[in-house]
């Protein structure tokens, strides 16, 4: 009777979920929590990226997904089945190790065979045949894997996991030995992949341009935690973390006081210029708080020069730095308050260069401008403080 | 440039001196006396002296006379190493994979015996073994042996002496093999539906061939050949070759036979090494 219940209850809890799902999963090793309660949905059919530092806890989800790694505690489903303890020998999702992780004893062929093999699937030689051309190894398919360069190895990997067709494609750090040439080349044929296959694939990475161009959903990971969840786009326009706002891409974040809060646009006192953001962009409660700006949405003009920018102008900066990229520039600026913020922009020809010492005046919009906790610190996830 | 590269190969070459001496002097020279002392004539001794009468019957007659010893030795040796191998590869198994920070320790365990003499260490065999000993009360009382049941002097006791006595030959090739495995690859492979059991059949085992042969021809050799285990642990019933070949040399003074039968058992032994390495397909090993 109480079983009737109970398959009631999970029946009206909702649909069943057609993806990868993690609910509260965590994994201890010894005194260090590698990942602390994680909620992950998947949808199928999604090229979702993992995206943090090492030692973010990244592989170690992509590890318990494979069944490498028990959790701790949480669950994980999979099409609505859990997978929690199920062996990585049981469950439909296959690995493309960081290492590639080839048979050494077994040719091209017969390492892309395996999984088949060992499911006892007919017709395995076609199959393999046509899984090498994919990758454009068809040639090789008698070499040993020592025999191949990196790139050739990274796709026999890739190949040895998707010919069984699983449901879930792990990708840990499969790029990450290729030198950068190849790396994008490669980046775009997965992308191409994907596409073709329309498989779920997960790909960790510590690379965040890699993940802001291959995958349609980015999960940044820190400490264990995720931090913030959605398309690239999103992530990168209004970061709800100052971890966020650094680890993708750069930020300029200044330091303010909230002096007013309406229904759609909150007022920010910073240094003595009042300027506004948006609500929906305002990711802090309390009464201070970083305002953020990305470095490209920054406008930089002579002093006294009307600005293409209502609301938020600074004046008083002075030109410290200038590089010159070629399609842009970038000029930091140092303001009346002693802080350097970064400045973009594109050479349309439109401007002239500044130089250093030029006394200039900054400004945005401020519909791109975003505010975060005061409580977080300013330079978490920041690879400038590293250097 | 073709001036130093025409240099270091001349102190390639002459690195190469000293062991060549040594291999020249202890190796071919014995080898050449061994040969030819097989040749001798078999109605020679050490009055009337030798001489060399290309005297092919040597073999024949070794081969009449002692093709039960000679079958034996390759018999015994076989299941010595087959033991080693099925103890030595589970034992070399748990210290690559499952002894994490005691694995050193272990490793020196395995080596520890060859602290003491082989000959002590086949000695004790015989009190462990013997008639009244712990074993062999256990076994009469479990009515595996016969109330008068014994195990000294039977192939058993033989070929455990050459079992204990060659073991680390095994473990120790096996271990190098197995350490070298990398971990992710059994990972590779259950990810890729194999369960534990066809993992280890399908990749380490493989990967653990070149230890196989290795370990099997470091245990099968010696233990072919050896005369102490069944000397101390055996009877004349158990005789085995290399103690025919003892006697030989040193008891009945008959050096044309014996030497006949070293010829006759280094010459199977390397046919047998030939075809087992080929089979195997690691012929890069030798």
């Amino acid at each position: 009777m109480s079983q009737v219940v109970e398959q009631g209850s999970t029946a009206g809890e909702g649909e069943v979920h057609s993806g990868l799902r993690l609910r509260s999963v965590t994994k201890s090793f010894a005194a260090f929590t590698a990942v602390d309660d994680l909620d992950l949905d998947v949808p199928s059919g999604s090229f979702f990226a993992l995206l943090g530092p090492s030692g973010c806890g990244k592989t170690t989800t992509l590890r318990m997904v494979a069944g490498l790694e028990t959790p701790t505690s949480g669950t994980i489903t999979l099409s609505g089945q859990d997978i929690t303890y199920a062996k990585p020998y049981q469950r439909p999702v296959n690995t493309v190790f960081q290492s590639y992780a080839l048979f050494p004893h077994l040719d091209i062929f017969e390492n892309v065979a395996f999984g088949l093999r060992r499911r006892k699937r007919p017709d395995v030689k076609k199959q393999v045949e046509e899984m090498l051309e994919l990758v454009e190894l068809g040639s090789q398919a008698h070499k040993k894997p020592a025999q191949l360069s990196g790139g050739q190895q990274q796709r026999v990997a890739l190949a040895r996991a998707l010919i069984n067709k699983p449901e879930v494609l792990l990708l840990d750090e499969p790029l990450g030995a290729l030198d950068l040439k190849l790396r994008r080349s490669m980046q775009i044929e997965l992308k191409r992949i994907q596409t073709d296959v329309g498989l779920t694939f997960i790909h960790v990475t510590h690379d965040q341009e890699e993940a802001m161009t291959m995958a349609d959903t980015v999960a940044v990971m820190n400490q264990g935690v995720i931090e913030q969840l959605g398309a690239p786009a999103e992530l990168y326009e209004n970061p709800h973390s100052t971890f966020v706002a650094n680890f993708l891409g750069q930020s300029n974040l200044i330091e303010g006081a909230v002096t007013g809060r309406a229904s759609d646009v909150v007022s920010v006192d910073m240094h003595g210029i009042g300027v506004s953001v948006p609500a929906e962009r305002c990711h802090a409660g309390g009464d201070k708080g970083w305002v953020g700006i990305r470095p490209e949405k920054v406008l930089i003009g002579e002093e006294g020069e009307a600005l293409d920018a209502p609301g938020n102008t600074i004046p008083g900066g002075v030109v410290t730095d200038v590089s010159f990229y070629g399609v842009s520039t970038q000029y930091l600026v140092r303001m009346p308050w002693g802080q350097e913020l970064q400045v973009f922009e594109q050479n349309t020809g439109r401007r002239r260069l500044f130089r250093t010492g030029d006394r200039v005046e900054l400004s945005w919009r401020p519909e791109y401008a975003f505010l975060l906790d005061h409580s977080q610190d300013a330079s978490a996830g920041s690879q400038r403080v590293a250097e | 440039m073709s001036e130093t590269v025409r240099r270091r190969g001349r102190i390639g070459y002459l690195l190469l001196v000293p062991a060549l001496l040594w291999l020249g002097l202890f190796f071919v020279v014995p080898l050449y006396s061994l040969v030819a002392t097989s040749l001798f004539n078999a109605d020679g001794s050490d009055l009337r002296g030798y001489q060399m009468s290309w005297a092919w019957g040597n073999y024949t007659d070794a081969l009449d006379a002692y093709w039960q010893p000679l079958l034996r030795s390759l018999g015994y040796g076989a299941v010595a190493t087959l033991l080693c191998l099925v103890l030595g590869y589970v034992l070399a198994y748990a210290i690559a994979f499952k002894s994490g920070r005691w694995k050193n320790l272990m490793l020196v365990l395995v080596i520890a015996p060859f602290f003491t003499s082989f000959l002590i260490r086949t000695l004790s065999w015989k009190l462990i073994l013997a008639d009244d000993g712990l074993v062999v009360n256990t076994l009469q009382l479990l009515h595996v042996l016969g109330s008068d049941g014994r195990l000294l002097a039977t192939p058993v006791a033989v070929i455990a002496g050459l079992t204990y006595n060659f073991l680390p030959f095994m473990v120790l090739p096996l271990f190098a093999s197995l350490d070298k495995i990398d971990h992710r690859l059994i990972e590779a492979s259950s990810d890729l539906y194999a369960n534990p059991f066809v993992g280890f059949f399908k990749v380490t085992w493989p990967l653990s061939l070149p230890g196989v042969v290795s370990g099997t021809l470091l245990t099968f050799i010696p233990a072919a050949g050896d005369f102490i285990n069944v000397q101390l642990l055996g009877s004349p019933n158990q005789r085995m070759v290399g103690s025919v070949i003892q006697s030989l040399f040193t008891d009945a003074n008959d050096y044309p036979a014996a030497a006949a039968l070293s010829m006759i058992l280094m010459v199977l032994i390397v046919a047998m090494v030939l075809v087992y390495v080929r089979r195997a397909g690691t012929e890069d090993l030798l």
